[in-house]
């Protein structure tokens, strides 16, 4: 018989030691199931984590991957530490993505790379916007944030690929739903690295990440408005003692977090696609919300979290190609992931005691 | 008209298991949002049962075993490990897509044969009602059966009184020496069985075959359903039949070629459920009696 007591204080040794000993059980217990299942564990082991490393190029293609995924999960974070719920970013990548994709299409011959602002701030503003009806519906009306944002989602996938077949197809796709290419001035371009060339799919969108997370570092822990994040998801009674205004948090955070989101939707096209298609987004939203768990909700953790699950989703991409594994598994690790973190930060507070029987 | 109402029935019954199920682990003050997840693990699981053993009924068992699995991995973490039950819920619905996928890999391309229509002696001849009412596969006949079980349950046996004092005080009714832990380990496998079921239903009459993913947000939807129907069973099968219409609407919309985008009609369910939501929400903040209290909360009491 297992029993929980409150620890007196948070363990600090748990902070580390939980991340890393989930990554253990997640391997184990993942791997069981692959065996279940019928596929040679130890080929998806290699497939799944060490192949990315195979290649030099391919670490900058895992920091590709990663782009997306930490910024969007800076946003999340910022949300989960209030309490928020923000499951939609998914969606509001799409219409940053979507509304960046409209304005840079509005300038077919721009070339300067300065446009690239105007762009990334059409991006903010498309993803705040989309989080911005459930932020209102749950400041004025108590509509459950979890299910408008998530349903949001649905309507975004179905909203991008409405406009790509529809108002920006391009007439000389060939029947492709695509838009038409973007202008010079809003690609993202790759990095050259002197002597060897290009890095994998290496874009400059990383200089973005490296900006975000010591803003967002600086933000959530030395200033009032972090502060005031903290508290409110931590103590919400001291919270409202202290009269801070729950209703303009929970605005700001999903802002914030639906902004990030459509920045990271402007990043992804205008570095890897280069114009509209209906899809643009392969699950990045909700992927980085394991990203922002696994990161202990701290911006330096979810700037490793974002390497190590880009490493495991590049790793998924090659089992697939070379065992027939379908992409989707990586959900298997990630769900598994959460389950043991989330059991970590029981064990922050609590300690384990063995009692013999009942009580 | 009457291939209509059959069609909307039977694309609101998965969502009606669903939300009952959820409904009862609510009222216990669990809060599972890894419906999606169970309702996806109970597709594959009836599929694959189908395909080996060649008779959809045992699609229905291994539908309600699959989703009881899936809730007994979220009992476990939620109840025992005391872990964040919204977390954990994505989680077990991001588990789950993945498992699915995995699963139902070498099931692609298999079609499995429907559930058989059963006839009820007489009443199935009545025009129009009688075929509707009374010409019916057995998940559909389970599904009301069900809603009113769990009607009476609540309302009028000790054991749904019982339940319900636990989600709306955990600490009292521990205090009273109930096992809060226990009834929430039920009441969420439960909501695992109904979930799986009406997973189930899905490849086992509305699309015979594995798609990834392919209970297409009805997980969601049920959840916003048990909301909608403000906590009381019966309001849920007035809810999903709106959701089954609305459906089929656009489906029909799409085929009869109104000239509306087919993605502008596909959108109206998710739309229709963020309206619902906000409908019910500005009137259920004003009567809170009908919210369990300690639904989300974790329950710390020693056991």
């Amino acid at each position: 018989m297992i029993t929980f007591i409150p620890r007196d204080k948070v363990s600090k040794n748990w902070i580390i030691i939980a991340p890393i000993l989930s990554i253990v059980f997640t391997i184990f217990f993942g791997l069981l199931i692959f065996a279940f299942l019928g596929y040679n564990p130890l080929e998806t082991l290699y497939q799944i984590f060490v192949s990315p490393f195979s290649r030099i190029d391919r670490i900058g293609d895992i920091l590709v991957k990663a782009c997306p995924l930490i910024i969007i999960g800076t946003g999340l974070m910022l949300c989960f530490k209030s309490n928020v719920w923000n499951i939609g970013a998914e969606g509001q990548f799409i219409m940053g993505a979507l509304l960046a994709g409209f304005i840079a299409l509005s300038f077919p011959n721009i070339e300067t790379k300065f446009f690239l602002l105007i762009t990334i701030l059409a991006g903010f503003v498309g993803g705040a916007l989309w989080a911005f009806i459930p932020a209102i519906l749950k400041t004025k009306l108590n509509v459950n944030e979890i299910l408008v944002s998530l349903m949001l989602v649905y309507v975004a996938m179905l909203f991008i690929d409405f406009i790509v077949r529809g108002p920006l197809r391009d007439p000389m796709s060939f029947g492709f739903p695509l838009s038409k290419p973007y202008p010079e001035g809003a690609l993202i371009n790759k990095i050259p690295f002197p002597g060897i060339g290009f890095l994998g799919q290496l874009h400059f969108g990383i200089l973005f990440v490296f900006l975000l997370v010591p803003i967002s570092w600086i933000y959530v822990n030395k200033t009032l408005g972090g502060f005031k994040i903290n508290v409110l998801g931590s103590a919400p009674l001291a919270a409202k003692f202290a009269g801070f205004k729950q209703n303009s948090i929970t605005i700001t955070v999903l802002l914030l977090s639906g902004g990030l989101a459509g920045v990271a939707g402007v990043i992804e096209v205008s570095a890897n696609i280069g114009q509209l298609q209906p899809e643009v987004s392969f699950g990045y939203g909700f992927t980085a919300i394991i990203v922002a768990f696994l990161g202990r909700l701290n911006p330096v953790g979810i700037l490793f979290a974002g390497i190590i699950i880009a490493t495991v989703k590049l790793g998924a991409d090659n089992a697939q190609m070379t065992m027939g594994i379908p992409k989707v598994v990586t959900g298997l690790f990630e769900g598994i992931l959460l389950f043991f973190l989330l059991t970590g930060e029981t064990l922050q507070k609590y300690k384990i005691k063995w009692s013999e029987g009942k009580k | 008209m009457e291939a209509l109402i059959l069609t909307i029935i039977a694309t609101s019954i998965p969502l009606l298991l669903a939300a009952a199920g959820e409904l009862i682990a609510e009222k216990s003050g669990v809060l599972n949002l890894g419906v999606e997840g169970m309702m996806l693990s109970g597709a594959v699981g009836a599929l694959g049962a189908v395909l080996w053993l060649e008779n959809p009924y045992y699609g229905i068992i291994a539908g309600a075993l699959s989703g009881i699995l899936m809730a007994s991995i979220f009992s476990l973490f939620t109840i025992n490990f005391m872990t964040n039950q919204v977390a954990t819920g994505l989680g077990l619905t991001i588990f789950a897509t993945g498992l699915t996928g995995l699963a139902g890999a070498p099931l692609v391309g298999k079609t499995i044969p429907s559930l058989p229509k059963i006839e009820i002696f007489l009443l199935s001849d009545i025009p129009l009602i009688g075929s509707i009412l009374f010409k019916q596969d057995f998940v559909a006949y389970l599904s009301i059966g069900i809603i009113i079980f769990i009607s009476f349950f609540l309302k009028y046996s000790k054991s749904g009184i019982i339940l319900r004092a636990v989600g709306d005080d955990h600490q009292s009714a521990h205090s009273v020496g109930y096992p809060v832990k226990k009834i929430r380990w039920y009441a969420t496998c439960f909501g695992g069985m109904c979930a799986g079921i009406g997973g189930a239903y899905i490849p086992l009459v509305l699309t015979p075959h594995w798609s990834e993913g392919m209970t297409a947000g009805r997980g969601w939807i049920a959840l916003a359903l048990v909301v909608f129907a403000s906590w009381i069973p019966w309001r849920i099968i007035v809810g999903a039949l709106i959701f089954g219409g609305i459906t089929i609407a656009q489906l029909v919309g799409q085929a009869r070629g109104w000239p509306i985008p087919s993605q502008l009609l596909s959108m109206m369910p998710y739309i229709a459920t963020i309206i619902a939501l906000t409908m019910i929400s500005g009137r259920l903040s004003k009567n809170n009696s009908v919210v369990p209290s300690s639904l989300g909360k974790p329950f710390f009491g020693s056991q």
